[in-house]
């Protein structure tokens, strides 16, 4: 709204800071280039850092003329929104902590300060301190944007790594011909049992398993969930005309897996991996033969 | 499926016979009267003509619910009545998600990757009869 610029504007602090701030941009936008939030992310060149720094000035003038200095959603910052992201982002990845960054955003502060008391040299003194005020929490809140972005890219990060875990960790390894294996680790939780289920049954389908291994090796603990997830897993392998081994379950498991009382019976269970797959072999009438020597049993 | 707008009049179930096996190949929704002539037929058929395996392939169904794991637990109790085997075939994995989902495990029925392992099944079965209906199951 630069066309609103009238002699009238001026007395209400938030327009003259967004003029003030729309006028010495240059200046402004100079002296950010030089701070460390702007010159450690672009470090290729200095007009890079100028650039971004304008942009951002002139974000915090739309969002003071528009009188919103308190609210994070206010339209002037949805056009650095995106700029603010990456900058956080560079920040975060070369290690900055939250509280640096922080730190880093009110830095910014300062040398805009100087120049809004330099500009306002002649002002009463109620209004020079209005105008520092509403510089001040307009950079407060620039900050709270900072951080709120920051914190953003973080969760989606999460989010993103989350659900890439659910995939990568259940990979379907077909041991032999008809006999396949899901190596689990880590905690079975509800979302991860069902597409552990998923990827199992569909390789029992596309590898016309006959048998299908369970190993348990890498599961910090089970409880009756867990316990009742494998045996969904079981039953449901078990349907499809599979037979299902759970293997690996370490001493401590089976003890708790006792105390608790779940009744693991219908469960065909081996100590390892290796006795499952002994166990498979065999039903699947294959034996293993060292190169001299008798035929090894499995247990 | 009680009180369907419009079961299929007269739709039923091919039951077939191989030998001493019954083949019967289900697809797409199973209506209270269809399911109901498939279990007579099957009955007569065992009991008058020998049988002594039941091959089920469900390859065709995509869904399934309560009903029809009712059906299936009941045709192998019968069977079994009548000194037949039944044998599930081809189950696909979204219909034995949603039976173990809806608590039917079917613990009573023998299942099978294929039709044709079905059969291979039985046949070995049929061959050794002394052996009881867990012997699959037993651990070495």
């Amino acid at each position: 709204m630069p066309e609103q610029h009238t002699a009238e504007d001026r007395t209400d602090p938030r327009q003259e800071v967004a003029a003030f701030l729309r006028e010495r941009r240059e200046q402004i936008a100079q002296r950010w280039a030089d701070a460390a939030v702007f010159r450690t992310v672009f470090t290729v060149s200095r007009d890079e850092a100028v650039e971004a720094g304008r942009a951002v000035v002139e974000a915090l003038a739309a969002v003071a003329a528009s009188g919103r200095i308190e609210d994070l959603e206010a339209d002037g910052f949805a056009v650095v929104r995106e700029q603010l992201a990456r900058t956080a982002h560079a920040r975060a990845r070369a290690g900055a902590t939250t509280g640096q960054i922080s730190a880093e955003m009110e830095a910014l502060r300062p040398p805009v300060t100087e120049l809004l008391l330099d500009e306002l040299s002649g002002a009463p003194a109620d209004h020079v301190r209005e105008c520092t005020t509403v510089l001040a929490v307009l950079m407060g809140t620039l900050r709270l944007v900072m951080l709120e972005t920051t914190t953003v890219a973080g969760q989606d990060l999460i989010n993103r790594q989350r659900l890439e875990m659910l995939e990568i960790a259940t990979p379907v390894i077909k041991l032999w011909e008809g006999i396949v294996a899901v190596p689990l680790i880590g905690t079975l939780d509800s979302a991860r049992s069902q597409v552990v289920m998923e990827t199992l049954l569909d390789a029992i389908v596309e590898q016309h398993a006959r048998i299908a291994i369970l190993d348990i090796t890498g599961v910090p603990t089970v409880d009756s969930l867990v316990a009742q997830h494998l045996m969904k897993t079981v039953a449901a392998a078990r349907l499809m005309g599979a037979e299902c081994i759970v293997s690996g379950i370490r001493p401590a498991i089976a003890q708790t897996i006792v105390h608790l009382g779940i009744d693991l019976s219908s469960i065909l269970t081996r100590a390892s991996l290796a006795d499952a797959l002994a166990y498979a072999l065999q039903q699947q009438g294959a034996h293993i033969v060292p190169s001299s020597g008798p035929v090894v049993e499995p247990r | 499926m009680t009180g369907e707008a419009a079961p299929p009049p007269d739709g039923y179930v091919p039951v077939l016979r191989l030998g001493g096996i019954l083949l019967v190949t289900l697809q797409g929704d199973l209506y209270d009267s269809t399911a109901e002539r498939l279990r007579q037929d099957i009955g007569r058929t065992v009991s008058d003509d020998a049988v002594t395996g039941v091959v089920i392939d469900l390859s065709g169904v995509e869904i399934v619910d309560s009903f029809m794991g009712r059906v299936l637990s009941d045709i192998a109790a019968m069977t079994r009545l009548l000194a037949a085997q039944t044998v599930v075939a081809g189950m696909r994995p979204a219909v034995a998600i949603t039976l173990v989902e809806l608590g039917l495990t079917l613990p009573g029925l023998r299942t099978a990757l294929s039709t044709e392992e079905a059969m291979n099944l039985l046949g070995a079965e049929v061959a050794n009869l002394p052996r009881t209906a867990g012997a699959r199951r037993e651990r070495p």
